[in-house]
């Protein structure tokens, strides 16, 4: 039997059981679509959720004075003996050492009493330069940050937090006075919640020369700390490599284990991140694998019973003349033919619900290329091995035992 | 002088094995010429079906010999028996075995999808017209009394313009005016050349063939009808 022949009778097989057909394909057509829309929706879900914990400040690092060994964690100085210099600031904003540094910022911190017209607040006060707000993570809700000409030039500004500004009654342009002296709001923080005990909201940041000058003293050299930024939370290791080796260099150290200084990241936000993003893949990989499992079965019956039930007309066809493999064939082309009609309206219809559900519900849908080739090929496998297998072994019966089944 | 269409020597069909063992042919030796019509008659459990499928070369015999046509049909493999059944063997069951998804002329046409064959179309009308079916062939099967569900699967054993036409019971599933049109079609067959076997339990349809061939018990007993 020639091919094209086997390939009209196929389809003359396929139209003339058009329930039959129809109930395959949708199989095949929803299992499709439930895979991949299941997995978009948790692409979706798992890159909003690392995009709000990349918010939170995970690709921070902290460089801090001190030292630490393996075994028995943190030990030596801190606080007055500061070993972190404007220096190893200049060295690490030097991005040929650091390329996966994104932003520096010194800090020195000190409490102080910040006054307004209406009323008086006690709070945290950073000293930092114009990288603070991006080594953070932070933004603006109003105003400006201040530049590195104001950081130079000892500048009276200040931005402040939510919280402080409210308790303050301040806003953008009013005056406050942080230890007697006077700064003028220039900024205003967006809100970031609070992180442990710790409010985000609840603290001014003015120019680090200022804060050396009026708040925490100290020599103008020297600061407490050193926030770094890497570009991305995937290269945060390597940034705190760099930054390491770069710190080993300009401190003169060679044993890493006696170093002067420690670098931390956010590290319970970074294993908290971590162990979220674990558990949403495994999430995924469930759920997909659930509904690949379901679309296979639901295609599987529908091809078993369609060829158990098409066993008469096996047996006719062989008694007519036809060869076990011309059957095959046949039975082949039909069982491909619905796998690829439904996978293809699978991802049409995957793509449709793509563009409708995130306009019609607030729910985000991330297509990507991996599950819809997964939940083709496998939904197409299914449906060509359960369409074939069953067929071949009915095609190998004795004509007359295929034609006496009921 | 006719040519030997059938020689059945010695023919033994065992199923089962050990003490299930079941002879249900047994030794049966039988000539059909070319243009005769005969019936092979029996009781249910003579054997006879299983005589047929040997006969349609829908099975081979346990042992003896076999010519169909002079080639030796006992030892052929699968493929060989699928092309006898195509091209030499019209068979008509008693249960029709039409598809009911497709039309009447699709149905006649079916075997000549597995051999190569030009004009198929015009091939089936021509079957469906001597079986007096003209009128109906876009209709499906569901759609045509029995007798004339019967008519279409006739006309699918002519259109190949076998050597031989098999029919397994015919009319068994009829009523007698249809049985009486599906017996009239065959003897027509018959009387314009067809060599035609006909299995039956029924002495009354085993009298349109000209010679009956009683089956028993696996044994055959040859008469020529007066």
């Amino acid at each position: 039997m020639s091919l094209l022949r086997t390939f009209d009778t196929g389809m003359r097989g396929l139209l003339g059981h058009r329930l039959r057909s129809i109930l395959t394909t949708l199989g095949i057509l929803f299992g499709v679509a439930a895979v991949i829309c299941t997995v978009g929706i948790g692409t979706a879900s798992a890159d909003s959720v690392n995009s709000r914990i990349a918010a939170l400040g995970t690709n921070l690092l902290t460089v801090s004075p001190g030292s630490s060994t393996s075994t028995f964690g943190v030990r030596g100085g801190s606080g007055s003996a500061n070993t972190l210099t404007m220096e190893d600031v200049a060295g690490l904003e030097d991005k040929a050492d650091v390329p996966d540094v994104a932003a520096v910022a010194p800090v020195v911190q000190g409490t102080a009493t910040l006054v307004s017209s209406s009323s008086n607040w006690s709070t945290t006060v950073q000293g930092s330069t114009s990288g603070w707000l991006t080594a953070n993570a932070r933004t603006l809700s109003e105003g400006a940050f201040f530049t590195q000409k104001q950081v130079t030039e000892h500048a009276q500004v200040v931005v402040l937090g939510q919280t402080t500004a409210a308790e303050l009654g301040a806003t953008v342009g009013s005056q406050v006075s942080i230890s007697g002296a006077p700064f003028e709001v220039i900024g205003l923080l967006t809100s970031s919640g609070s992180t442990g005990f710790t409010n985000n909201d609840d603290l001014a940041v003015v120019p680090l020369t200022t804060a050396q000058d009026q708040i925490t003293g100290g020599s103008p050299d020297s600061v407490q700390r050193i926030l770094l930024s890497a570009t991305s939370s995937t290269t945060i290791g390597s940034a705190y490599l760099e930054a390491d080796q770069l710190l080993l260099q300009t401190h003169h150290i060679t044993n890493s284990a006696s170093a002067d200084f420690n670098i931390t990241s956010a590290s319970t936000l970074a294993s908290t991140a971590a162990s979220v993003t674990t558990t949403l893949t495994i999430l995924l990989a469930s759920v997909a694998a659930i509904s690949l499992l379901v679309g296979g079965i639901g295609v599987m019956n529908i091809m078993l019973v369609s060829v158990t039930e098409r066993t008469q007309e096996i047996g006719l066809r062989k008694a007519l003349g036809a060869t076990p493999r011309d059957l095959l064939r046949q039975f082949l082309i039909e069982a491909a033919t619905l796998s690829f009609v439904g996978g293809v309206l699978g991802v049409g219809a995957a793509l449709l619900a793509g563009f409708l559900v995130p306009r019609l519900a607030n729910i985000a849908v991330t297509i990507t290329a991996t599950p819809v080739i997964i939940a083709v090929a496998v939904a197409a496998g299914v449906g060509l091995i359960f369409g074939v297998y069953p067929a071949a072994r009915a095609a190998r019966l004795a004509p007359i035992a295929a034609l006496r089944s009921e | 002088m006719a040519a030997e269409i059938i020689r059945l020597v010695d023919v033994t069909k065992v199923y089962g094995s050990g003490d299930a063992t079941v002879r249900a042919v047994d030794g049966v030796s039988l000539r059909v010429q070319e243009g005769e019509f005969v019936a092979v008659m029996g009781p249910s459990g003579s054997g006879k079906s299983t005589l047929m499928h040997i006969l349609g070369c829908l099975d081979v015999p346990t042992s003896g010999e076999y010519l169909f046509a002079g080639e030796d049909v006992a030892r052929m493999n699968e493929r060989e028996l699928a092309s006898i059944r195509n091209r030499r063997i019209g068979f008509v069951f008693q249960q029709f075995h039409l598809l009911s998804s497709m039309s009447a002329w699709r149905n006649v046409e079916l075997p000549l999808l597995y051999r190569a064959a030009r004009d198929r179309k015009q091939m089936a009308l021509n079957a469906l017209a001597q079986v007096g079916l003209s009128a109906r062939v876009q209709h499906r099967p569901n759609q045509l009394s029995g007798g004339q569900q019967q008519r279409v699967a006739i006309a699918r054993a002519l259109v190949t313009t076998p050597t031989m036409i098999l029919a397994d019971e015919p009319t068994g599933n009829l009523d007698s005016k249809s049985s009486r049109e599906v017996l009239d079609i065959l003897t027509g067959l018959n009387k314009s050349g067809h060599t035609i076997v006909l299995i039956t339990h029924d002495p009354n349809v085993a009298s349109v063939a000209a010679r009956v061939v009683e089956m028993a018990d696996g044994h055959i007993q040859d008469r020529v009808a007066a």
